[in-house]
């Protein structure tokens, strides 16, 4: 019999519809790979009684003569960003450990509407700060990859490696992802599947642990750009409880999808030629552009002159917002309480703070607190924020000139586990090419583009104009189907 | 960009963190270099230019004023670290 973990969001959807197999039995083959994946450690809380429960929703359905719902019978990853009413919700931090939501997030509750079951919650880097999954209070996520006769564990990107290793290890069809400044798109780079970070406002925030508000955004990560099309769709939708949720129906993105580029331009932004980038990714990016063209697309030279200022902008912003979202973690309405002997209040606030949070967490909240503080407020916080508008508007005008954008999306393979994590700012730079797109709010996937050298996978990202998902997934298709990318990695787990 | 163990202390008093000295020693020129490179932002000028304050055009709704909610009173304890007759309990506060 065919191994059903081996099929796509897609193939499992039609499958189930078509009868060709029981949602029950893809259920099963999903919990049975994720109870032997222990070594990998995507996941934080397993969850198989949930998706039995939506599969058997799914067969009863089908047996009854139902019209199904649009993921019936589709099993899933959550990652544990999202608030599951229930299950246990930590943002892979101590200082949430035990938190059971009695709510449930709106995206999550969406893809339940749809039909979808859960799998489990990923594991991420703590309170999605990162970008290697090393921050985790609750142990390293490892990528299923490995470099050629070498065991050193890898990095499966951050934030949502969880998410990544999950899809990419095949113990999930699909999986939630969240990206602030490339959570989504970078992790998704490193393990040779596709992710998209939708326009901002278009996925509700309510309900998903926030880091920075004014960035996050939840996304689909799956093993390929319909599965991803199909899972946005349910995702997405206006939600009256987010203040900044867009109110505008959702796209048919999948039933539009299309690999016609005649007539498109695509925009190539020069100051994404960073210095010191590896040749192997510049080859990509050449691979990336002449298969557009292929496809009908027009390429264009586009400038982006203020590219260099994200990062550093996105520095500010993010910790900024984050110490003042983290602000809540006080040892008094749920989570961790840490109360020395004979402390007060204040005391007992730093003692919970500071055995809860883990040093990333605690360094971006230092940040964010010193660059908001009386007398720095204006130099740090207002200028990136100025910066940022300049970033914004050298992308409209750019989208003057061309349709979409096509770069990079990590400045390397997946690095080894520990190689990065001694320099706060050498980590940083892993998200050189994603924060642009993040503090514009634009739309922007990442799609498998090749190997490097060491059989890693290597991504290519596309940038598009707000609200154009559709034109995103479409680049995005037309690279998926000229990369024919089908390398997985071989179970070592 | 320099920060000295006494800066790092008063950030971390304001953000409610507590930290050893060794901490602070230790925090001081990490968040110096992280500081040091944010400062290149300096740079950019910035004259006349607006700050953002929404990515997407977005309008600010009002809804219905009317209770929606509510009700849920042992639902919203129920994670509380320490609860007493329905009110969350804290040490002591003498200012």
């Amino acid at each position: 019999m065919t191994d059903l973990t081996t099929f796509g969001i897609a193939a499992i959807r039609d499958g189930v519809r078509d009868g060709q197999f029981k949602a029950r039995e893809v259920a099963e083959a999903f919990n049975a790979k994720v109870a032997g994946a222990d070594a990998l450690n995507a996941f934080l809380v397993k969850t198989p009684e949930h998706a039995l429960a939506a599969a058997d929703a799914a067969d009863a359905a089908r047996a009854a003569g139902e019209t199904l719902k649009p993921l019936a019978g589709v099993p899933i990853g959550m990652k544990d960003l999202f608030a599951t009413k229930g299950v246990a919700t930590t943002a892979a931090s101590k200082i949430l450990e035990g938190f059971v939501p009695p709510y449930e997030s709106t995206v999550s509750q969406n893809l339940w509407n749809a039909g979808a079951g859960m799998l489990g919650k990923l594991n991420l880097d703590q309170f999605a700060m990162g970008s290697s999954n090393e921050t985790s209070a609750f142990g390293n996520v490892v990528s299923p990859w490995r470099r050629p006769n070498d065991t050193a564990p890898l990095a499966p990107g951050g934030s949502s490696g969880g998410s990544s290793t999950a899809v990419s290890a095949g113990l999930a069809p699909g999986a939630t992802g969240t990206d602030t400044g490339g959570s989504i798109r970078q992790p998704a780079a490193f393990t040779g599947i596709s992710g998209i970070k939708p326009t901002y406002g278009r996925c509700s925030r309510w309900g998903t642990i926030a880091f920075a508000s004014s960035l996050d955004q939840a996304g689909p990560m799956a093993r390929d750009v319909r599965d991803c099309a199909i899972m946005l769709e349910a995702m997405a939708g206006f939600d009256a409880k987010d203040a900044t949720s867009l109110k505008l129906d959702v796209p048919n993105w999948e039933a539009a999808l299309s690999t016609d580029l005649k007539g498109k331009k695509v925009g190539v932004p020069k100051e994404y030629r960073v210095d010191g980038m590896p040749a192997e990714i510049e080859a990509l990016w050449q691979q990336g552009i002449d298969w557009l063209r292929d496809a009908g697309a027009e390429i264009v030279e586009v400038s982006l002159p203020h590219t260099k200022y994200a990062l550093p902008a996105y520095y500010i912003i993010a910790p900024a917002e984050a110490s003042s979202n983290l602000a809540r973690y006080d040892g008094v309405r749920y989570g961790l309480r840490d109360l020395p002997e004979g402390a007060g209040l204040q005391d007992m606030y730093a003692a919970t703070r500071a055995a809860g949070f883990g040093d990333e967490v605690k360094r971006r909240i230092l940040i964010g607190t010193y660059v908001l503080s009386a007398g720095f407020y204006d130099a740090y916080y207002t200028q990136a924020q100025k910066v940022r508008t300049l970033i914004a508007r050298d992308f409209e005008r750019a989208f003057g000139e061309c349709d979409v954008l096509l770069t990079p999306t990590a400045p390397s393979a997946a690095f080894a586990l520990g190689e990065k994590q001694a320099d706060p700012l050498a980590m940083y730079l892993n998200d050189v090419f994603t924060v642009p797109a993040s503090l514009a709010g634009l739309p922007a996937m990442s799609v498998p583009g090749g190997l490097d050298k060491d059989g890693l996978p290597l991504g290519l990202q596309i940038i598009g104009k707000p609200l154009d998902e559709q034109g995103v997934l479409n680049a995005g298709l037309a690279i998926e189907q000229r990369a024919g990318f089908t390398a997985r990695p071989q179970a070592w787990w | 960009m320099s920060v000295d163990t006494a800066t790092v202390k008063k950030i971390a008093s304001l953000a409610r963190i507590a930290i050893t000295e060794e901490d602070a020693t230790r925090l001081a020129p990490e968040l110096g270099n992280i500081l040091g490179w944010i400062e290149q932002l300096g740079e950019v000028d910035t004259q006349g230019v607006e700050p953002m304050t929404a990515v997407i055009p977005n309008q600010l709704r009002l809804r219905d004023d009317v209770v929606n909610d509510g009700g849920i009173r042992d639902l919203l304890m129920q994670n509380a670290p320490q609860a007493e007759h329905g009110f969350f309990t804290v040490p002591k506060v003498i200012e």
